[in-house]
């Protein structure tokens, strides 16, 4: 393999359930037969890359957000906290300074503004960071605690950690969330390119022009990966190509394909197009890079 | 007895709003003075974040000693409510205030 700037890949989707995990896993594997690679599970609402790798745990840590803790003894209930906060994280009942740590997005301004100091800042736990090895790979996921509200700070940190210890891998590969929304910008922002992934269907159509319009606001490079194909129609074909966007694969509509990832399994070296299909989609990216930094 | 309806309008006539974060209104009854009050809440329900809390605080400052509602507060706003000595009644949605008062006081009204 030539050297190079590393690629970091995002894998995203606007409809969900149409593959992201399916290529994020098997691309990754198939990468780590030759080279080192990063996967990072972003969608840390719902994890589920590690489904499909027995790697071992090299490192675990908190995901920490800092909160204010109300200090009963110094506060003289003057009701600034409860006025600053844009997200009615604090409020104020009577005699009590009550916090709602899930709704707090950390900015600091009832601890700062607070004339007595009676809200100073503590760190608390929303979830789990976890850094797996397999070979050549490295797996990276967080999983938030259940009643988490805010997924963009564990996607962050997330990200930050993979760059941190393996950004001189010469790729890393995004898991993204599904959707349009702040957690997808989030996972999308900062990569080289963006593989979007749907299926042939008008609702993968509808959310696949949502996902369009957010990479081109983003200004990603971008091609889409079309999964189960053979279902629905030829719609999405005919967008990409009023669109210009590079149709980078077809993955076949396979009941194989459905059983193998059904049981945790990796698919291409069961299935021969699935293996042609990665080889497809990693020249392309590779391709459009070097077009890209010529 | 202060009661406190989330609705959807201004008067007995209204619909009981189902949400507790996003009501459209509190509508307050006095028992004693026979009067109703409406707080506009319009500010809350346009926020992105923290309605349930906000109307938690509103709710708060009204003191009421029974609230009526539709869909239950969330788990946020319930937390604050359990800091205010007040019967939370639900699943008034789809009746007039007028008719949620009536099965209030008939004891048909489910408490959360």
């Amino acid at each position: 393999m030539i050297n190079r700037k590393p690629l970091k890949i995002a894998i995203a989707s606007g409809k969900g359930g149409t593959g992201k995990t399916t290529l994020s896993t098997n691309l990754a594997a198939y990468i780590a037969e030759q080279q080192e690679v990063v996967l990072v599970d972003l969608d840390v609402e719902e994890p589920n890359s590690g489904l499909f790798f027995n790697g071992e745990l090299i490192h675990e840590e908190p995901n920490l957000k800092m909160i204010p803790q109300w200090d009963e003894s110094k506060c003289t209930l003057c009701g600034i906290c409860r006025k600053v906060c844009n997200f009615h994280a604090v409020i104020q009942l009577g005699p009590t300074i009550v916090v709602f740590p899930q709704l707090c997005h950390s900015c600091y301004a009832c601890s700062e503004l607070c004339p007595e100091n009676a809200l100073p800042m503590i760190p608390k736990s929303t979830g789990t960071l976890k850094d797996f090895r397999s070979g050549n790979l490295h797996f990276i996921e967080s999983r938030m605690d259940v009643g988490e509200e805010q997924a963009v700070p564990a996607i962050s940190k997330t990200k930050n950690y993979a760059a941190g210890k393996y950004g001189n891998a010469n790729f890393t590969i995004y898991d993204s969330p599904p959707g349009t929304s702040c957690p997808v910008i989030e996972a999308v922002k900062d990569v080289d390119f963006v593989i979007l992934i749907t299926e042939p269907t008008p609702f993968g159509l509808h959310d696949l022009r949502l996902a369009v319009e957010t990479v081109r606001a983003l200004k990603k490079p971008f091609g889409v990966v079309i999964n189960r194909y053979g279902i629905g129609n030829d719609e999405v074909i005919e967008y990409c190509t009023e669109e210009d966007i590079p149709i980078l694969a077809k993955i076949a509509n396979s009941r194989k394909i459905a059983g193998l990832y059904s049981s945790g399994k990796l698919i291409y070296n069961e299935v021969p197009e699935v293996k042609t299909a990665l080889q497809e989609i990693l020249d392309h990216c590779l391709k459009m890079m070097e077009g890209e930094h010529k | 007895m202060k009661i406190a309806f989330t609705s959807s309008g201004t008067t007995w006539e209204s619909i009981i709003d189902p949400r507790f974060g996003r009501t459209e209104y509190i509508v307050m009854y006095d028992e004693e003075s026979q009067e109703l009050s409406v707080v506009d809440n319009s500010s809350v329900k346009n926020e992105a974040h923290g309605a349930g809390t906000a109307t938690s605080q509103r709710i708060f400052e009204l003191q009421p000693d029974v609230l009526i509602t539709g869909n239950g507060p969330g788990d946020n706003a319930s937390a604050a409510l359990k800091h205010i000595k007040m019967k939370i009644l639900v699943n008034a949605h789809d009746l007039t205030l007028r008719q949620a008062y009536e099965q209030y006081k008939n004891g048909e009204l489910k408490e959360q």
